[in-house]
């Protein structure tokens, strides 16, 4: 039933978890404190969260599809609950249904593969999976089982759940399911290459596609978000497409027998998913911090938080660095690869290939300049500046600093050190076909890669001391910021977020939902007037809301039958009796 | 070693040339080459005042800004002399580390929470997630061309000889002046002269800073002119011997200034949102070349 002995992938996956939740239970000890009140549902959230880390390490190691769903099972049940913690907003329910139906479908799809496999094999142990790739064509399969993890990753369009299910979330519950919860359908993509042998060229192809466009629309999207955690919940979106493009990548190696675009791709991903479960959670406990700190998560309110929870805004920062792939972070060594993968593919020489290479860049590329734009606003209106509200913001206590800063060293190290990590991913790495640590150690010398960036950090360490000394023998002082002639500036004239973006905002317009709702005054007492523009998830709308929509219009067509007269129920019944008999009969 | 202290040397004349073209096609007298340069010892002797909304973020912005530069300028090599940072894919270091800097910018002015520098900042980011492209594009074309993925090599390989090197010099030759300009917030993107807040860029977001951290941005404007026409210059000294390829790489960037100073002196600025369009041609034009490069090798059909 388990993998004897353990392989390295799943040890990789179990060492993340590990470090994740961890972090997230001594967070999130600090967290609940602010709902001591009530002991009995707080008793049922800590033996969830227990259930759901055990939930995932079990299904790290089972060899077998039955016991995997039930763990699948298991674990979507116990996040369901974490997630529903405050059940008595309505909207935190809603989220949790939301998230309840999608992880079933995810259980569904799962199902479906794994019993499309056991119809032709017979057996449900994943070690009958190559003997049914050798009898049938996989493919179906394979795409069956992706469809499953990928909405439990959040790939568009199966991301739907994730910006609501996030904010309902706490925020160490926000932390570890942004972090590590939606990685275990990664995992789940990462095993099933393992096991399949199919035209991986197709599927590496595929999947590159939707990840290029989920992590372009998932940055797209959270760059208009306004709510710190929704924004996050976009964000991973975003991180999961770019984990995407490195297992895409890594597919098209393994079926051109390419071994360096293999490694650098799963190596890409492998990291990158380490990458983003550091960084995402120490994001989403900083937005926790700043909850708990100020009781607002909307953007447009607040400001200045820099001067007064100085702990959360330079974690904040470090991980916006971080996340935005930029050196000497670590979220800059995953980037690397999935570049020079790409670049290595480009050069593969094949018709059509480079074009696919191409565009993926482009793809890249735009993300990371969408990344910077949305984390400068995310940082700079909630932590600099001036409160552009009247907020009594404080520091939070140290069990929910400390965790945070111990992972901001894991992330700087993985940025130094970039050679270690490789070499520690190395056994995860080589559970794919083709990929090797050698092959990685030729391609790129990550020792480099990691030096620069520490060259990077004395200089401006260098510098910044320099100015420093040069200023203690000069005269520094203190004045207000220039107003251009204007002394009696407000903090509301400050730009906010929504104006920070609205180049943007306009420029994408054919991307972006924009719902605007005007009333202009009119008359010649006119008496009122409003203005209103939200955005909304265009994908979510039309993949989701309107077939729904559809459906339930369909549906009310027959309510007339559900009237609420006990007479016509007990007419439906004899109905029912007599047309059994009346079939009965006509089949003998 | 020798790309840095070349590009060093340069960054002194830059935008003192620029200046003195500038003057000289306006009929002025102007200010001496070495202008830009007094400047900043000027500043660097003055006092700083820092405003009262500002914390560590504003005062570590110009030191991260100039450093970016800094380690950027490490990666560019000397023709088929390799720069103190060289791995197989450091352009992308390169572009990153660069942007890093503007990260620093950005948010180094929204800590002001002025709402012009907010301003400043909001145009930056979304103009250099727009130019972003075109750097990565345009080297992505060089290295399929070539078969590199390093600096040093791309521009060893790169040939005089072969027309179809030529033609990719000097579009990427194009693409990097252009990026330079755009980087800098010159002339047609935007005025560096202008007197009215309302319509600058970079210079809106630098308006709090005084003294050495306004010197040090200044330094950094320099630094990131002479770095781009290095770029430019290793395009055409790849394969020439170092003896030849100083007087080359001087000449580059003296033409890089002039053709800037004769740019700024006879064009106007651009409407605001004009821009992003005008930016984003670039993308396109390097687009282009990598499509150019794969049709002349046989990748299209």
């Amino acid at each position: 039933m388990f993998s004897q002995p353990l392989n390295g992938l799943s040890l990789w996956f179990m060492a993340i978890f590990t470090i994740v939740f961890a972090c997230g239970a001594v967070y999130g000890t600090g967290y609940m404190k602010h709902y001591r009140g009530r002991p009995l549902r707080n008793t049922l959230h800590w033996i969830n969260y227990a259930v759901a880390y055990i939930s995932m390490m079990l299904l790290c190691v089972v060899e077998n599809s039955i016991t995997f769903l039930v763990c699948w099972e298991i674990m979507a049940l116990s996040s369901f609950f974490l997630v529903i913690y405050e059940s008595e907003k309505p909207e935190t329910i809603k989220a949790g249904i939301n998230f309840f139906i999608q992880s079933h479908i995810s259980v569904v799809l799962l199902t479906a593969g794994f019993m499309m496999i056991a119809a032709k094999t017979g057996s449900y142990s994943f070690s009958a999976i190559p003997r049914y790739c050798v009898e049938n064509n996989g493919m179906a399969a394979f795409l069956l089982l992706f469809a499953g993890f990928a909405v439990k990753a959040g790939f568009v369009p199966f991301h739907t759940w994730l910006p609501y299910a996030h904010p309902a979330a706490p925020a160490h519950i926000s932390g570890v399911m942004s972090g590590v919860i939606i990685k275990i359908g990664i995992f789940g993509i990462l095993r099933m290459i393992t096991w399949f042998s199919i035209d991986f060229v197709t599927a590496g192809a595929i999947i590159l596609a939707v990840s290029a466009i989920s992590g372009l629309y998932g940055v797209m999207m959270a760059i208009l978000q306004h709510n710190l955690k929704k924004l996050l919940a976009y964000h991973s979106i975003e991180n999961i497409g770019i984990i995407g493009m490195g297992i895409g990548l890594g597919c098209i190696g393994v079926g051109n027998g390419n071994a360096v675009l293999a490694t650098l791709g799963f190596a890409g991903a492998l990291l990158h998913t380490l990458n983003h479960a550091l960084f995402k959670s120490v994001l989403f406990f900083c937005s926790g911090n700043v909850y708990h700190g100020t009781h607002t998560l909307d953007i447009e309110k607040l400001g200045g938080l820099a001067k007064k929870m100085p702990w959360t805004a330079g974690l904040f920062l470090i991980a916006s660095i971080a996340i935005c792939g930029l050196p000497p972070m670590n979220g800059f060594i995953s980037e690397f690869l999935i570049y020079s993968g790409l670049f290595g593919w480009m050069q593969g020489a094949e018709p059509g290939v480079t074009t696919g290479a191409v565009f993926s860049i482009l793809a890249l590329v735009m993300i990371g300049g969408l990344a910077i734009l949305c984390f400068t606003k995310a940082f700079g209106i909630i932590f600099l500046g001036t409160p552009r509200t009247e907020i009594d913001a404080h520091e939070m206590e140290p069990c929910r600093i400390i965790p945070l800063v111990f992972e901001a060293m894991i992330m700087l190290s993985i940025g130094i050190f970039p050679g270690f990590y490789a070499k520690l991913a190395g056994s995860a790495l080589e559970c794919f076909p083709f990929a090797s640590t050698s092959a990685l150690a030729a391609t790129t010398d990550l020792t480099i890669v990691g030096l620069a960036g520490l060259i990077f950090l004395l200089l401006i360490g260098f510098i910044y001391v320099a100015k420093s000394r040069h200023n203690a023998g000069r005269q520094v002082s203190e004045g207000p910021t220039w107003g251009c002639g204007y002394t009696e500036g407000t903090p509301r004239i400050q730009y906010t977020a929504t104006s920070f973006v609205k180049t943007y905002v306009q420029l994408f317009s054919f991307v972006l939902g924009n719902k605007k709702e005007q009333k202009l005054p009119s008359g010649i007492f006119p008496t009122e007037g409003h203005f209103e523009s939200e955005s909304y998830d265009k994908l979510e709308t039309g993949l989701i809301n309107k077939p729904l929509g559809a459906y339930r219009s369909l549906m009310d067509k027959f309510s007339f039958l559900q009237n609420g007269k006990m007479q016509f129920y007990v007419l439906y019944g004899i109905i029912f009796i007599v047309f059994t008999l009346i079939l009965t009969l006509l089949i003998r | 070693m020798t790309s840095l202290i070349l590009i060093l040397i340069s960054a002194l004349f830059f935008n003192g040339i620029i200046g003195r073209v500038k003057s000289i096609s306006a009929g002025r007298k102007g200010p001496g080459i070495m202008q830009p340069l007094k400047d900043v010892i000027r500043l660097f002797k003055k006092g700083t005042v820092y405003s009262e909304t500002t914390g560590p973020v504003f005062k570590l912005a110009p030191a991260v800004y100039l450093a970016s530069v800094l380690v950027a300028i490490l990666c560019v090599p000397f023709g088929h002399k390799a720069g103190l940072i060289s791995f197989s894919g450091d352009f992308v270091f390169f572009a990153y580390a660069l942007a890093l800097g503007k990260f620093f910018c950005i948010i180094g002015a929204l800590d002001t929470g002025s709402s012009f520098e907010g301003m400043g900042a909001s145009r930056e980011a979304t103009y250099s997630m727009l130019a972003e492209p075109a750097f990565f594009l345009i080297m992505g074309s060089l290295a399929l061309m070539t078969g590199h993925s390093s600096f040093e090599s791309i521009f060893a390989a790169l040939h005089p000889s072969s027309p179809m090197s030529w033609a990719l010099a000097v579009i990427a030759a194009y693409i990097f002046l252009v990026l330079a300009m755009v980087e800098n917030s010159r002339m047609p993107v935007d005025d560096p002269k202008t007197h009215l807040e309302l319509t600058m860029i970079h210079e809106v977001m630098v308006l709090d800073n005084s003294g050495i951290d306004l010197g040090l941005i200044f330094v950094t404007g320099y630094l990131k002119f002479a770095m781009y026409a290095a770029l430019i210059a290793n395009l055409f000294i790849g394969s020439i011997p170092v003896g030849f390829g100083i007087p080359v790489f001087f000449a580059v960037q003296v033409l890089c200034a002039v053709i800037i100073g004769l740019n700024e002196s006879f064009t106007a600025r651009f409407r605001m949102n004009h821009n992003p369009q005008f930016i984003f041609t670039l993308a396109c034009i390097a687009l282009l070349a990598v499509f150019g490069v794969m049709l002349m090798s046989g990748q299209l059909v």
